[in-house]
């Protein structure tokens, strides 16, 4: 799996412009195996997936994401019932405990974009930057990867 | 006397069967029954529902009887689940290899008012090429969930609405008899011998 870019150089920088005590939690975390599903046009939403992992000593809260591509990007949960109906509601705040690693994946929580910008074009790529509670803030770059893609190799 | 004793045999002979009878319809038709038992799509050959493929063609289940069939209901526009079941399925089928062609892989639309046919035609082109799309008339739709006991319904979100519906894919013989259902969440290891168990259930079956 390709470590998908995680700058620490580029969290920090920004974490800097923000107000001063903002640093929690960000340089703490580290993003791997970001990946998007090409759109088709801009009419359906979009999809980002990537794991998100705490190495510090303290709990962090995943509190919002923004990018680019969406107007209204959102984390969701897709959950599955006895009857094996799937349904997808809005996820709202993610904690993740020191050494915890949260999943975005196929069939689970998924950052799902809305109001999408410009079309997802497989073999493209997008920001999207994690905001954490504190205000520290991670920008991924995601690749887009083909309409039927299952993981981040494709 | 020797007689009598026949028949004591016989009639608790009978009792057991009786007993064995009733424990049997409680588990499987009964109150006792598991609540999946009822949820299993009737067999093809008992469904009933027209629709329309995404090249134009008048299909309903009787196009589906002859050959092993995978079904999957879901929507275009569905971010998560219905592109990674297509996903898995199109992987399944690519791992088939020729066996594949043996099989109808149909994906219904559970949301035929954004689903139309040319958007049906669009968004099957992107999974494995043995993939059918069907949509059609709402009512015709909700017969078809019917037939296969799938659930949907539309759930409004901002600035537009979204679908639930049933995630499983189901398979049926060549003879239209449902044969299991590949569950969302079930280890996807567990596909392969299914569709294969389905695509070997054609031989000697046959009528």
């Amino acid at each position: 799996m390709k470590p998908v870019f995680l700058s620490a150089v580029t969290a920090l920088m920004l974490n800097v412009s923000l107000s001063a005590p903002a640093l929690a939690g960000a340089e703490d975390i580290i993003v791997d195996g970001a990946w998007s599903r090409a759109s088709i046009g801009t009419s359906r939403p979009g999809v980002a997936y990537m794991t998100i992992r705490n190495t510090g000593d303290e709990p962090v809260t995943l509190t919002e994401i923004r990018t680019e591509i969406a107007m209204m990007p959102e984390i969701h949960r897709t959950s599955t019932n006895e009857q094996g109906v799937s349904s997808m509601t809005p996820a709202g705040e993610i904690k993740i405990e020191p050494g915890e690693t949260v999943a975005l994946e196929p069939g689970g929580l998924h950052a799902m974009l809305m109001r999408l910008q410009r079309p997802m074009a497989e073999g493209e790529s997008y920001k999207m930057t994690l905001v954490f509670s504190g205000g520290g803030e991670v920008v991924v770059e995601v690749p887009i990867l083909g309409v039927a893609a299952r993981g981040p190799e494709g | 006397m020797r007689r009598r004793r026949i028949l004591s045999y016989g009639a608790a002979g009978l009792g057991a069967l009786g007993l064995t009878l009733f424990v049997g319809w409680w588990r499987v038709d009964g109150p006792g029954a598991p609540v999946a038992v009822e949820q299993r799509p009737v067999d093809l050959t008992a469904m009933d529902f027209r629709l329309t493929d995404h090249e134009g063609n008048a299909v309903g289940p009787e196009t589906l009887v002859g050959r092993a069939s995978m079904v999957f209901f879901g929507f275009t526009f569905c971010p998560d689940v219905c592109p990674t079941t297509l996903g898995d399925i199109s992987g399944w089928l690519d791992d088939l290899g020729a066996e594949a062609e043996r099989m109808n892989v149909v994906f219904i639309t559970v949301d035929p008012e954004r689903d139309t046919v040319s958007a049906m035609k669009e968004y099957v082109g992107y999974f494995h090429p043995a993939l059918r799309g069907w949509t059609g008339a709402p009512d015709e739709i909700s017969r078809a969930a019917e037939g296969f006991r799938v659930i949907y319904e539309k759930v409004p979100v901002e600035g537009g609405y979204t679908m639930n519906h049933t995630a499983g894919v189901f398979l049926f013989n060549a003879e239209g008899r449902f044969v299991s259902t590949i569950d969302y969440h079930e280890p996807r290891e567990f596909a392969l011998p299914k569709i294969r168990r389905t695509l070997e259930t054609d031989d000697g079956g046959q009528t």
